[in-house]
């Protein structure tokens, strides 16, 4: 099969970059744990109000320097509705579905999980500023879907 | 030893692909019957668009009957599952037909009954639909349950595709069989290759909604694995988005170079750019579900990296088409760099619509890396970031190839000619609606990076001010985006024009009309490999890399699963 010169100059350098980017993308994701939100625990939806830990849903300072943020979503809201935490401290979200599939999401972060009946999905982050966020859900489940949203007030140490 | 296909027994048959003649009456009235279906979504779904922009700036209210969603679901039921799929099929079925020669009485029948299925499923959809008994959007996601019937008629506008499909490959077996050693004309290996992709992609929809939605809508069991069921649906969602592609990629491979005068660059490469297209289009599903649980971190950036490998068939794709601009630029005269780009037949509406076609695919690509960047997906999934993409993507490029397509296949198949109003009236459409989807994407990408979420009806979320970002600036605005459709449906509108003036009142084409061919270049087969040719490699190594892909976290979603979910009605 016949490549032309140019040709082969443009997929040689395609493909590096290719090999570049997964690269930095691989290297990110699996030494310095920058991967999307996720987890492998799971839940029975029906009994999700019975189930640790979100028989407690709310937040739970684990040591000095991290925080357990639980919430349970529903058509079309959040539970719980008030959720305060400190700037600078690691911030672990647990969030599951008592219905439908939702979404977690806070704009202008990297916090944006798909909410599933039947599993746990984890994400950690920390709030740089202290400020008053939105949470709204961004994957259709219902006709209120557009209502569903909470804030989470972020406060200085 | 390797023969062009030219020289088959049937060769006689046909003539040369590059000379006009149309085809055999029964093709051409079964092409036409899916350009008129594929129109009739495109103006519902149009429509229906355009209720959605004035919605999202609160201009308009809906009856009470009808709610956001539903229309929100007819609008992407329309447009990217039943104008795409039909107006595909018309093109197909009309090229194989000219690159293989007319269809025997089973292969006509058999098209036939396909196309009446299909229709008959998203006639039925529809109804569910709009009578509200299944306002789940075109994901349709458990454990949202719309009525039995519902996925039923899912299952019909699938088989019937399916069956169209197993026609077409019998009509390309039978040419095989009948030009034993002949490599197949470029045009149908295409189509073969698009088909394959496509028949592979919906094993994994047609397994859930029959293995799982039924039973489970009709309530002959009570629970349904929702992760299980989102992963089978994107088995097939991400090759869906190549079923759409493929077609347009045939027009830029073969229609582009026999506009500007020219040869296939690389019968070779073409035919190795498809077979690449199959292979890495669907071992990848899971960069939908990246932020998702259920699946571990490994197995999302292993179908993250085979996401990326399609980089190569696309880069090989753009290699061609600028080769082929260059080359028959230089054989007019041009000089210099970029000499050529003056030589390039801009008054021809059937070139200027697929570039402009093609240049919207750039920035849709470069989109595309990173949606599936990993990490870098959770800044924009689920955002209008997402339907800002795919409108220059399937919204463009794909859909614009098409109305390019549709200036020359119609009065081809009508046996009219392309006058010069309709042409200026064409080229007033196509700058349309560059210029309102320029508008309406690049302020659907800013408003998704602002956060604002895709598939929601206006909120203005407790005036929180993140949302007040969405209203003030040129682009971060949704003034902007509703500007942009309004143009958009003004360009839609003006295309139903043209074609009605296409099919029912332009004048009969005369001898050596332009218009009123099916432009397919020439491609030199004489050096391309026969192993390109042997779909038991091409498809063993696909199926090879969707177990890879796929074998674990399915089962470990089987084996692992937690307690079903019960069906909501949320509407």
């Amino acid at each position: 099969m016949h490549l032309h010169k140019f040709e082969k100059i443009w997929l040689i350098f395609g493909i590096a970059m290719l090999a570049v980017f997964l690269g930095i993308v691989g290297v990110q994701a699996f030494t310095q744990g920058q991967t999307p939100a996720g987890g492998l625990k799971k839940i029975d939806p029906e009994k999700v109000d019975v189930t640790a830990p979100f028989d407690n849903p709310g937040v739970h300072q684990l040591n000095d320097d991290t925080y357990e943020v639980v919430i349970k979503a529903m058509a079309y809201g959040y539970e719980p509705s008030e959720i305060e935490v400190p700037a600078g401290k690691e911030i672990i979200f647990k969030v599951t579905s008592k219905d439908v599939i939702h979404s977690f999401t806070i704009p202008n972060t990297k916090v944006n999980m798909m909410i599933v009946p039947g599993q746990i999905n984890e994400k950690s982050y920390t709030f740089k500023e202290p400020g008053t966020y939105l949470i709204l859900c961004n994957e259709y489940c219902g006709t209120g879907h557009h209502f569903m949203h909470t804030e989470i007030e972020v406060v200085e140490e | 030893m390797i023969l062009h296909s030219e020289r088959g027994p049937l060769a006689g048959r046909r003539t040369s692909s590059a000379v006009a003649g149309t085809v055999a009456s029964s093709e051409r009235k079964l092409a036409l019957w899916n350009i008129g279906f594929a129109y009739t979504a495109f103006l519902i779904g149009t429509f229906c668009g355009l209720i959605q922009v004035f919605m999202r700036n609160e201009m308009i209210q809906l009856p009470a009957w009808l709610d956001y969603y539903q229309v929100l679901t007819v609008h992407g039921v329309t447009l990217a599952l039943v104008y795409t799929t039909f107006f595909i099929y018309a093109f197909l079925i009309t090229g194989m037909s000219k690159a293989l020669g007319s269809f025997g009485p089973k292969v006509a029948r058999w098209s036939w009954i396909g196309f009446f299925v299909a229709a008959a499923g998203t006639v039925w959809a529809t109804i569910e639909i709009l009578s509200g008994r299944a306002s789940v959007l075109y994901t349709f996601y458990a454990p949202l349950k719309a009525s039995g019937w519902f996925y039923v008629s899912l299952a019909l506008l699938i088989i019937g595709t399916w069956i169209i499909s197993f026609a077409l490959i019998a009509h390309y077996v039978k040419w095989r069989k009948a030009n034993p050693g002949v490599m197949s004309p470029l045009f149908a290996f295409m189509t073969i290759s698009t088909l394959a992709m496509w028949i592979i992609a919906c094993l994994g929809v047609v397994a859930a909604v029959v293995f799982m939605f039924i039973p489970w809508a009709f309530g002959w069991v009570d629970t349904i694995n929702v992760e299980l069921s989102r992963t089978l649906f994107w088995f097939f969602g991400h090759p869906l988005v190549y079923f759409w592609l493929l077609p347009a990629y045939m027009a830029w491979y073969l229609v582009v170079p026999k506009l500007l005068g020219t040869k296939v660059f690389s019968d070779s490469l073409a035919r190795l750019s498809f077979l690449l297209f199959i292979l890495f289009s669907i071992p990848v599903g899971l960069h939908h579900q990246l932020t998702e649980p259920g699946v571990a971190d490994f197995w999302k950036f292993l179908q993250v990296t085979l996401t990326f490998m399609v980089v190569i068939p696309t880069l090989m794709t753009a290699f061609s088409l600028f080769a082929t601009f260059e080359i028959s630029g230089r054989q007019k005269g041009a000089k210099g760099w970029f000499g050529w780009v003056g030589k390039l037949p801009w008054n021809d509406i059937r070139f200027t619509s697929l570039f402009i076609a093609m240049v919207f695919f750039i920035p849709g690509g470069a989109g595309g890396i990173i949606n599936t960047s990993f990490q870098l997906n959770e800044l924009v999934h689920n955002t209008l970031w997402v339907v800002g993409h795919f409108h220059i993507t399937v919204g463009t490029p794909v859909a614009m190839t098409f109305m390019g397509i549709s200036f020359w296949l119609i009065p081809y198949l009508t046996g009219r000619t392309l006058t010069k109003t309709t042409k200026k009236l064409a080229f007033i459409q196509i700058i349309s609606w560059s210029v309102g989807m320029l508008l309406m994407s690049t302020a659907q990408h800013v408003l998704g990076l602002l956060g604002a979420p895709r598939r929601t009806q206006h909120s203005n979320y407790s005036d929180h001010p993140t949302v007040l970002g969405w209203f003030d600036g040129f682009f971060s605005n949704t003034a902007t985006l509703a500007i942009g459709g309004i143009i958009l449906f003004f360009s839609a509108m003006l295309l139903i024009v043209i074609v009605f003036r296409l099919w029912l009142i332009e004048p009969r084409s005369e001898e050596g009309d332009l218009y009123a061919e099916f432009p397919i270049a020439e491609s030199d087969a004489s050096a391309t490999p026969r192993w390109l040719e042997n779909w038991w490699i091409w498809l063993g190594i696909a199926v090879a890399l969707i177990l890879l892909a796929y074998t674990f976290p399915i089962t470990h979603m089987i084996q692992d699963a937690p307690p079903g979910s019960k069906g909501f009605i949320n509407w």
